[in-house]
């Protein structure tokens, strides 16, 4: 821990040359809080706590926050179990069309959310690629629950994927050397080597990725549609109410707020970075 | 413990400025890197108030637009006006914005400018003209009517308007806040008390519901692309370009509903003038023949309805 401090000792106030950076720096955190939080505290200012609790304990407001609790961490859940290798193998391979595999994986973090949803649905709708063989079958994914978790691990996996790959590759080559050395075979050098070292990312991935996924909506309302209980999801709910009663709607925003904001910060407390 | 080594990481970034094996050149290579940093930060910071300043409020653009909000469900319709508009006035150009009625109105209340408002239904104008945003009175301009669309490769076996109840078929409206949904909602009720319905067809229908979508469009593009078994739109919503793809489902007459169009010039408008021409043009017989040849139900003479 003591290289870390002196890494940034170079930044240091008093250090030569640390005023402008430091005039540089100020107006940047400024700027950006202003952006970041203004709209956030506007948010929270509209409405009193009382009216908070008369929202919260709507049927279709409990639903939709049930329901997208629920979707994200299967959502979450999904991209780590599917995110793993891949970004194990874009870490530790060179391999022909390696470069085209991470372009594909992050697209999903450039097309526009609508865009993701319409993809979707020519694949796994009824008369889609895919979809259509599945109907043949009796399945069918559109305006499903499932439809929501395919459409939150869609643009929530290259969160993890690139997260948990920047953490497999910055741990020190001669750690898995020695483990090679000692004859330790890839699966125990896996959990016994890669993952402590590299834990810290893979944790910070998916509390990103499952953050994708709780806030989702464009992809989510053009394949999964929009259906109080089944696939309405907290931003969709927010969306809706937005357009007859936007009180209430402001209130959806701040229930869904507290949540993400208290979960993301247990996670980024005890587990991304215990004892800071 | 976990021990990452950053600070390895760190001096090979500033490898670019600094030579490594001599250590006093660090500091320097730090220092002109934050400063090469900072001449960024000011160029980007240059370039973007300039650019922000030339994405001007509507209501400042210079007076040879005209702005006009319309229902989801005038797209095809007012594309075509406002191109007759155009050629009629040079120089005069429109911009339309198409949403649903609901969020139109709720982007005037929350003080977007705006030259025209048609909305869906008569509702939404009203609640702009109870806040005082109309300049003059609403006027109805065309009715419209409700059909059902069924995919063209029909996967829910589909036949007549009773269909629509028998379980597993999978039924799409606009959402309740929405016109349509409203109507698409009134018109089942009217049909269960329908003889050849039973009383029951609404709550049977209701039960098929898979999605409400947020506008009438969501529905119609759900329906082509055969994702859904059925669903309500305004027979305007037929086009050239989507009939192909369609079965239509037609409504008796009784059990109808004959959704109203109301427009009027907005109190914030840029160009009163040019606002007033375009609905002139919209009540004209040209105006009123190019919203028939897109389905929609004529108004015998211009009719005054909210305040």
């Amino acid at each position: 821990m003591s290289q870390t401090t002196d890494a940034f000792a170079l930044f240091r106030p008093g250090r030569k040359g640390m005023g402008i950076w430091r005039v540089a720096a100020t107006f940047a955190l400024v700027l950006l809080l202003v952006l970041l939080g203004l709209p956030l505290l506007s948010l929270l200012l509209q409405v009193a706590p009382r009216d908070l609790w008369t929202h919260l304990r709507a049927p279709v407001v409990m639903s939709a926050l049930r329901l997208s609790l629920i979707t994200s961490v299967i959502s979450a859940g999904a991209v780590i179990v599917l995110g793993l290798p891949v970004a194990l193998l874009l870490a530790a391979r060179r391999f022909p069309g390696r470069r085209v595999l991470e372009v594909v994986i992050n697209l999903p973090m450039v097309l526009p959310p609508t865009v993701a949803g319409l993809g979707l649905l020519l694949a796994f709708g009824r008369s889609g690629l895919l979809g259509h063989a599945l109907s043949l079958a009796g399945i069918s994914i559109p305006f499903t629950t499932l439809a929501v978790v395919l459409a939150q691990t869609f643009v929530a996996a290259p969160f993890f994927i690139n997260t948990a790959r920047a953490g497999f590759e910055s741990i020190e080559p001669r750690y898995l050397q020695a483990a090679a050395t000692l004859r330790a075979s890839p699966v125990y050098a896996f959990f016994h080597v890669i993952l402590p070292l590299s834990l810290h990312s893979l944790v910070a991935g998916a509390a990103m990725s499952w953050a994708r996924a709780l806030g989702e909506f464009g992809a989510t309302i053009t394949f999964a549609g929009n259906m109080p209980g089944r696939t309405q999801t907290m931003p969709l709910a927010v969306y809706i109410a937005l357009q007859t009663d936007v009180q209430s709607a402001v209130a959806l925003s701040v229930i869904l707020l507290a949540v993400s904001f208290g979960l993301l910060f247990v996670l980024r407390t005890f587990v991304v970075n215990p004892g800071k | 413990m976990i021990h990452r080594l950053p600070s390895v990481v760190f001096r090979v970034e500033f490898d670019f400025f600094s030579n490594p094996l001599n250590s006093p050149m660090k500091i320097t290579g730090v220092k002109r890197a934050a400063s090469l940093g900072f001449l960024v930060f000011l160029i980007v910071t240059f370039f973007w108030v300039r650019a922000a300043r030339q994405f001007k409020p509507i209501h400042q653009r210079n007076a040879s637009s005209l702005c006009v909000f319309a229902a989801a469900s005038l797209n095809e319709a007012f594309t075509q006006l406002a191109e007759v508009f155009e050629k009629q006035n040079p120089g005069l150009h429109v911009e339309l914005n198409y949403a649903g009625s609901q969020q139109l109105a709720l982007q005037i209340e929350q003080g977007a400018r705006v030259d025209v408002f048609a909305s869906a239904d008569e509702r939404w104008m009203e609640k702009i003209g109870k806040h005082g945003l109309l300049a003059s009175s609403a006027q109805v301009f065309a009715h419209n009517i409700l059909v059902v669309i069924i995919p063209r490769a029909n996967p829910g076996r589909i036949e007549k308007l009773q269909d629509l109840s028998q379980p597993g078929i999978k039924m799409v409206l606009a959402a309740e806040s929405v016109p349509a949904g409203r109507y698409s909602r009134e018109v089942l009720e009217r049909l269960s008390h329908s003889t050849g319905f039973g009383p029951d067809y609404l709550l049977s229908v209701l039960k098929n519901l898979v999605s409400s979508e947020e506008n009438v469009k969501e529905v119609l593009g759900k329906v082509q692309l055969g994702e859904a078994d059925a669903g309500m739109v305004y027979y305007s919503d037929i086009t050239p370009a989507n009939a192909g793809w369609l079965r239509v489902l037609e409504i008796p007459e009784e059990a109808n509903v004959l959704a109203s169009y109301p427009i009027a010039p907005l109190k914030s408008a840029s160009n009163p003038q040019a606002a007033r021409k375009f609905m002139d043009l919209v009540f004209s017989p040209l105006g009123q023949s190019i919203l028939h040849d897109h389905h929609f139900t004529l108004v015998p003479q211009p009719s005054r309805s909210t305040p």
